[in-house]
């Protein structure tokens, strides 16, 4: 085997060491809660979607179509040597815009989506344009950034527009399938074999993009540069490319990726917006950044990862609430995927233990 | 006392992962003798003062002071043993005084208060005891680099350190101060005091040594008496073949101007000063113009301005006719102009790429290297696959190897193989042989005469005096930002070049020949 595949191998096996440590650990968390009913509780986790046959596995694909986007989005960014933590915010100003042009405008899915993208994209570039030119370090713009588009989409979607997105008897915004059904991705299906009502053909969508994002790091010089400039941000000056533009491209991407990831949820009418308890910014957004580490930014491994972590959210879901409390499943694949993620850090010592163990079987 | 063994490193083997760095080397240094340590880049010096020092542990092999077997496990265990070194890039607080960085680390302190008076009557005493000149109240960032190495060389004897490690000391030095750290060392000796000297400048191991100890691939090819043996003998050893000194090369014949400098101005980034102030002077084909001087007076700012990577103030840089003082680092390197930067890693090399994604660097753009903007990894292939041949740029696995892998002196190589291949009217090539072993020195020298042969012109920055001597056809001496003096290396002694470049001397610099 040439020297690429077997680095491509030792990442795989260390993303997998980390899985299995993060899940070690979640299962000693049950047994602490509920010692006699966590095996019980931590084999329905394992499961994820597949307890609940054919709901559940409906359910964890869709789910992990807007994943995969965050996922995308934090790890296109991490490629240039960029911090994208604003995955949150740019998904989040992507919901408005997927609502607004799905409910107010009357637009077809693609063109709600393609908003949606527009709205993450230029959530994305703010940071970007302030890191290119005045050197403020993105994480912090994209923090603040995350928090101004949550109150910004709060409060449009319950006064903006009198009102007209919000649906006083849920809290909640219209339901797509009531009241703007020409905006529903189209579910070729999928609901019928899942029985289920937001299965749609979001999750091809999201593969085909990380499959292009692939080819854009890879194949291309636009990747090329972009790479480059993660590497060695004065090298890839000393080699003329405009690192500025290139960072601020990079965010916009990003920012584009995060809102197509929120056009995806909700134009599949998984959920509704609800602005007056949304105070916290959604999971999907954040997650994309354990995504992206167990992934190793690598756009193909997005894929895998995020229908890990979406796997292990749904079958949180599916704990019993009799032993245990529905939070507690939050908290349980909370600590599975930070731990994963943050293993993922000291990936270097894993590949290494990797590495030695196939160094001493080839010694003998 | 031919026993009388302060240090010995005996039987040293240190493996790293898929590497021998250190393959049975022993080393034997004598109370009040200085040893020179000498090996060619990635010969394995720094790994074998590593474990002496504490940072790595030896795979085999044990240490002895005086005759006990000692284990070093951390540099703590080293100071233990009055183990001391200069590094080569001083570990000096710029915001402190000459002697709170002595003290630093020990201070002497009366309750909660230090108490200085004592530490500055020793450090007085120890400085007027080995000749060290320094004033004890100076801030490091007010005095001269030789000052500096003053300090540091103080900190060890405050520190009563009898073995002292001095790391490529005289990198930094001008040709003076290097004579006068010479005379040190031979004073500190002359104490009792045991020296170990890393260099690879075979000139100063003649002259300060007693004895060398000489390392070629990790391996330990033997210790000589510097009085028994010869330069080349010194250099055949360390490269295992035959190297010459002396950069073969015909006159030079200047033709038309490629590039005029008119009063380029650059302001400094960490001071208020311009780091370049008001310079002027022209490079014609055929030529190889050397800007000499001491690191930094203004080499690198004019380097960085002159090819895009930082904004000059005011002036104008006409390049072939046009006036290119505002183009972009793209526009200039497409107009025909090469660099070979300082720092091969910050800007030479994107060491995470891999060889042949770096050969097409500054080229990539190119239609050969890519249609519609998908690179042809077939054309860069091949590309880089004929590089690595007509340069021999030796790496693992070729093409394909990352080049954080590769060892500097290849580094280098495929930079100068990259930038010499674009074809360009003007090379620029700052100090392509930093940290290189002689073998690759005479081979970069060899491709700047080559180019020069050939019709291109090649503006030299370099701060190695042999360098500046040997291939250059005109110097240029710069001195805090301006150009002091414009010298025919023909005509001119190293003393004399060392005088300008001191800034002892100056005369006009003529704006063109």
């Amino acid at each position: 085997m040439n020297e690429k595949g077997k680095d491509v191998l030792l990442s795989i096996g260390a993303s997998l060491v980390c899985i299995v440590i993060g899940l070690v650990v979640g299962l000693l968390i049950l047994c602490c809660i509920n010692g006699e009913n966590a095996v019980d509780g931590f084999s329905r986790i394992l499961q994820g979607g597949f307890y609940l046959k054919p709901k559940g596995i409906g359910s964890e694909i869709t789910q992990a179509a807007p994943l995969i986007m965050t996922g995308l989005s934090v790890a296109f960014a991490f490629k240039t040597g960029l911090f994208n933590i604003g995955a949150a915010g740019q998904y989040t100003v992507g919901i408005f815009g997927a609502l607004y042009s799905a409910i107010i405008l009357g637009l077809p899915w693609y063109l709600c989506l393609l908003v949606a993208m527009i709205c993450g994209a230029v959530w994305g570039a703010v940071p970007g344009i302030f890191k290119a030119y005045f050197n403020v370090n993105e994480v912090i713009t994209s923090i603040m950034f995350n928090w101004i588009g949550l109150y910004l989409v709060n409060e449009l979607l319950y006064t903006g527009f009198g009102g007209a997105m919000y649906d006083q008897k849920t809290t909640r915004t219209y339901k797509l399938s009531a009241k703007a059904p020409q905006a529903l991705i189209p579910d070729a299906g999928l609901n019928s074999i899942f029985k289920t009502s937001s299965t749609t053909i979001a999750i091809f969508i999201a593969i085909i993009i990380a499959i292009i994002m692939y080819i854009i790091l890879n194949k291309t010089m636009f990747g090329y540069e972009l790479k480059a400039c993660g590497f060695n941000k004065d090298a890839a000056k000393y080699a003329g490319i405009n690192e500025k533009r290139n960072i601020i491209l990079s965010m916009t991407i990003a920012g584009a990726l995060a809102g197509i990831g929120a056009g995806l949820y909700f134009l599949s009418g998984a959920s509704e917006w609800n602005p007056q308890v949304a105070t916290a910014l959604p999971a999907i957004g954040f997650n994309g950044i354990p995504v992206a580490l167990l992934a190793m930014s690598n756009p193909i491994g997005v894929v895998f990862a995020a229908i890990f972590v979406a796997h292990i959210s749904v079958g949180g879901a599916y704990l019993p609430t009799k032993y245990f409390q529905p939070e507690i499943a939050d908290l349980i694949v909370a600590v599975i995927i930070y731990l994963c993620a943050f293993v993922m850090l000291f990936k270097g010592v894993v590949i290494n233990l990797l590495k030695k163990k196939h160094a001493d079987k080839e010694g003998k | 006392m031919a026993n009388d063994y302060i240090i010995e490193m005996l039987n040293i083997t240190k493996e790293f992962p898929g590497i021998k760095a250190n393959d049975n080397v022993t080393l034997q240094l004598r109370r009040g003798e200085i040893h020179a340590l000498l090996g060619e880049n990635g010969a394995g010096k720094s790994t074998l003062m590593s474990i002496l020092f504490g940072l790595y542990q030896p795979t085999s092999g044990m240490i002895k002071m005086n005759g006990q077997e000692v284990h070093i496990n951390n540099p703590n265990d080293a100071n233990d043993l009055n183990i001391g070194m200069v590094h080569q890039h001083f570990k000096l607080v710029e915001c402190f005084s000459v002697l709170d960085n002595i003290v630093l680390g020990v201070e002497p302190t009366k309750g909660l208060f230090l108490e200085k008076k004592g530490a500055r009557e020793r450090v007085m005493a120890l400085s007027d005891k080995y000749g060290l000149k320094v004033d004890p109240d100076a801030l490091i960032s007010d005095i001269t680099v030789g000052m500096q190495q003053r300090t540091e060389i103080l900190k060890m004897l405050y520190r009563d350190n009898d073995v002292l490690i001095f790391d490529e000391p005289t990198a930094v030095l001008t040709p003076q101060e290097i004579e006068e750290l010479m005379k040190i060392m031979k004073n500190l000796a002359k104490e009792g005091k045991s020296i170990l000297f890393i260099t690879h400048k075979l000139n100063e191991i003649m002259e300060v040594a007693d004895r060398c100890t000489i390392l070629r691939k990790g391996k330990y090819i033997g210790t000589v008496d510097i009085k028994d043996t010869t330069k080349e003998e010194l250099s055949r050893m360390m490269v295992g073949r035959d190297v010459s000194f002396s950069v073969d090369k015909k006159p030079a014949q200047p033709g038309e101007t490629v590039l005029k400098v008119e009063h380029m101005t650059v302001p400094s980034k960490v001071h208020s000063n311009n780091a370049v102030k008001d310079i002027s002077f022209n490079v014609r084909r055929g030529e190889i113009v050397c800007i000499a001087g001491i690191d930094g007076n203004g080499q690198s700012e004019f380097v960085q301005a002159l090819t895009g990577l930082e904004k000059m103030s005011s002036g104008k840089l006409i390049f072939e006719g046009k006036d290119i003082t505002n183009a972009t680092i793209r526009e200039k390197s497409k107009a025909g102009m090469s660099h070979i930067p300082e720092d091969r890693h910050k800007h030479g090399l994107v060491l995470d790429y891999t060889l042949e994604q770096n050969m097409v660097l500054q080229r990539y753009w190119e239609p050969e290297f890519q249609k519609a903007g998908f690179i042809k990894n077939k054309a860069v292939r091949a590309y880089s696959d004929r590089l690595i041949e007509q340069y021999d740029v030796r790496s693992g696995q070729g093409s394909s190897t990352v080049v954080r892998s590769m060892s500097g002196g290849n580094q280098q190589k495929a930079i100068i193989a990259r930038e010499i291949d674009k074809d360009p009217e003007l090379l620029v090539a700052v100090q392509p042989t930093r940290g290189l072993d002689v073998g690759a020195i005479e081979y970069i020298h060899k491709q700047l005469v080559a180019q020069r042969d050939s019709g291109k012109a090649v503006l030299l920055v370099s701060l190695e005096l042999d360098e500046v001597m040997d291939v250059s056809d005109r110097i240029l001496v710069m001195y805090e930002g301006e150009l002091v003096g414009q010298l025919d290396p023909k005509q001119i002694t190293v003393e004399e070049l060392g005088l300008y470049m001191a800034g002892a001397k100056r005369d006009e610099v003529p704006a063109e020949v």
